[in-house]
């Protein structure tokens, strides 16, 4: 019964069956999209924005630069040694430090310090960077990364956030401090 | 055998495959075309084959958990009978695997066989390629090792670069705020699910489309691809001069396949399984992380790029590599399909291979990086300490002690970052010297900071001494020589 220029029955029911489907499909695609999007969007557990503790500060003599690490805040059951993290701490004098996240700024290979010359090396592409961090040479675009810190009951703490990547941060600034959620414009050292 | 015949008609008449079967072996082809040339398309689907089953038996012991993953390879390495061996398998197989779609790439290439008709085809198998690359890299995280870290480190870097999304694209790829069980599952899901099923789906429709529009006829000067008519002359010349795919093409193929297979074997019996190297453990920081063999020639790239272009190319550059390579069949699908008649096509590949050549055995060099353990492991030859003065090798010393060795190599050894220094005396004076060694430039550090001025004195005393055999030492050209001051 097909009326001309018209709709049949039939044609008119496996429409009504293909949109009927098609509220199904958002109704599931809803759920599984956000499941995907998660580690995008997902609204950070307590803890995940807390300070971590890198131990006593008398480890840090001043004057001296030495590697640290510390377990990551938001590590899950499976990432076994992975959530192991090392940082770089420089203790300059008094209550001034700075702590260098280990990914070099290129391409995010561990740099390597070097007391006698005074330099962090880069095994993969060769950049260089100075005591304080600043670019030396090679092909990175901008100094190391540097976590937040304080000093609470004489132990250094740093505030532990994603691991640092070159596009997550400005790379006009020379050093840019790692923060936990997002890049809020809080002093170092609160 | 009556039997066999009855229980094979039985299935036959259900599944009605038999007749569709013989019809597509006995299909004619062009009689030129049952060549050697032609079998590399057969010979990647035989490795896919082989990368199948060793995956099937490596994924039944394999544990994808960050905390696992590298025992699990341990086990599979020396707990397991012959575990070695299926991973080696499956790690030469994968080599193989690229290496042979890349010559089938170039082999039609060459051939003209992503003319009219079989663009789709062409097309097909440019993202079977890149699949391909992709199944290589997410194999090469599945073994969860430090290599494996920071090469997932280096994609998050890369990653993070694309305008705007980049920090959402780390965290989609990383499933967290850092590399770790998250990041290893989803690579698993990619290489073990998603990029395999779509292999097979894509391989699916690349045979389908040979048979259906027939293999590419073997190319000859003057003879030109024309839409109007090329499936027509094509239809005549399977008729006149064709030749049925069994047993004529089939023979070489099969042959050619196990070759491939008995060559994969060989080379995982004789060289064995790719690692693990060290364990994935971020506290470990002595290493040196390379990728694996058909992305060094990116390592490489990444290393010579100047920094400001690196983030253009990296993200324009495979844009444009995949619209030349889609579109190609479009701008260049009629015409020449001999290679003699398209000299630009030759010079692309020679140069290409000659590029990720290059690029490829730079990157086995690293002479962009500097030599970590230089300053303590490589020495400087006896030649260039002979009969120096105190101060001399007292700068000799330094220029050990402060790392210069790490980056500047003497009588080849040492790092290559920098010039060598046999004869830097030849090049530079003592007061150039002493400014390059205090203020840097040209991709050096400055020491002004980290040498006092008896170090520095020191050791461009002892730099005063590399002018080899009679070569004069630079000297300063608006200083009369024949003055003293």
């Amino acid at each position: 019964m097909t009326v001309d220029g018209g709709l049949s029955r039939r044609q008119m029911l496996l429409k009504t069956a293909m949109a009927f489907n098609g509220v199904v499909g958002v109704l599931l695609a809803v759920p599984i999209v956000r499941y995907i999007l998660s580690p995008v969007t997902k609204v950070r557990k307590p803890g995940y924005d807390s300070w971590v503790s890198l131990g006593p500060i008398d480890r840090f003599p001043p004057g001296e630069t030495r590697l640290a690490t510390y377990r990551h805040p938001d590590a899950q059951a499976l990432d076994g040694e992975t959530a192991d993290i090392a940082c770089w701490v420089r203790h300059t004098e008094g209550e001034h430090f700075q702590v260098f996240a280990i990914n070099c700024a290129h391409l995010g290979c561990p740099v390597r310090w070097f007391p006698q010359s005074s330099l962090f090396m880069c095994p993969c592409h060769g950049g260089a960077y100075y005591a304080d961090g600043s670019r030396a040479s090679g092909p990175p675009e901008r100094g190391l990364f540097e976590y937040r810190f304080r000093i609470l009951d004489e132990k250094l703490q740093i505030e532990a956030g994603a691991t640092p990547t070159p596009g997550s941060s400005p790379a006009s600034a020379s050093l840019v401090n790692i923060s936990g959620s997002n890049m809020t414009k809080r002093p170092p050292c609160a | 055998m009556r039997l066999i015949r009855r229980i094979g008609d039985w299935f036959d008449a259900r599944l009605q495959l038999a007749a569709p079967i013989r019809e597509t072996m006995a299909h004619p082809i062009p009689r030129d075309t049952a060549s050697w040339a032609y079998v590399f398309g057969s010979a990647a689907m035989t490795a896919f084959g082989l990368q199948l089953v060793t995956g099937i038996l490596l994924a039944l012991i394999y544990a994808p958990s960050a905390g696992e993953a590298w025992n699990s390879l341990q086990i599979l390495n020396h707990q397991i009978s012959l575990g070695w061996f299926v991973r080696a398998l499956h790690g030469w197989g994968s080599n193989f695997m690229v290496a042979i779609v890349l010559i089938h790439m170039v082999q039609v290439f060459l051939f003209g066989a992503y003319k009219f008709p079989r663009e789709l085809t062409w097309m097909l198998g440019i993202f079977l390629l890149l699949m391909t690359l992709g199944m290589a890299f997410t194999g090469q995280v599945l073994r969860f090792d430090e290599d494996a870290y920071w090469g997932l480190g280096l994609g998050a870097s890369i990653v993070s670069r694309v305008p705007v999304l980049g920090p959402a694209l780390v965290s989609l790829m990383m499933g967290g705020p850092i590399i770790g069980g998250a990041t290893l599952s989803r690579f698993f899901a990619l290489h073990v699910f998603v990029i395999p099923g779509l292999l097979m789906l894509f391989v699916a429709l690349h045979v389908l489309m040979v048979l259906k529009l027939g293999i590419n006829e073997w190319p000859m000067p003057g003879r030109l691809v024309r839409r109007a008519d090329y499936r027509q002359k094509y239809h005549a010349l399977t008729q006149t001069d064709g030749v049925p795919f069994m047993p004529y093409g089939i023979w070489k193929d099969a042959v050619f396949s196990g070759v491939i297979l008995l060559a994969i074997a060989a080379c995982a019996l004789h060289f064995g399984p790719f690692g693990p190297s060290g364990q994935p453990d971020p506290r470990v920081i002595q290493t040196a992380p390379r990728p694996d063999f058909f992305f060094l020639w990116l390592y490489a790239l990444l290393s010579l790029l100047p920094p400001q272009l690196e983030t253009p190319v990296l993200l324009i550059g495979p844009v444009i590599a995949l619209i030349v390579l889609l579109g190609l069949p479009f701008f260049a699908g009629e015409g020449e399909k001999h290679w003699k008649r398209r000299p630009i096509a030759v010079l692309s590949i020679l140069l290409t291979a000659v590029v990720l050549g290059t690029f490829t055995n730079l990157a086995s060099h690293t002479p962009w990086s500097p030599v970590m353990d230089a300053s303590t492991a490589a020495a400087i030859p006896p030649a260039f300490l002979a009969k120096r003065a105190p101060i001399e090798i007292q700068g000799a010393l330094i220029f050990e002690s402060k790392q210069c060795h790490n980056c500047h190599s003497l009588g080849d050894i040492g790092g290559k970052r920098g010039p060598a220094l046999d004869a830097v005396a030849v090049r530079l004076t003592e007061d150039q010297l002493v400014r390059q060694v205090l203020q840097g430039g040209g991709n050096m550090p400055a020491y002004g900071k980290n040498l006092n001025p008896a170090e520095t004195t020191a050791l461009v005393a002892f730099l005063e001494t590399l002018h080899p055999g009679r070569q004069a030492p630079a000297r300063d050209a608006s200083l009369r020589s024949d003055v003293q001051p």
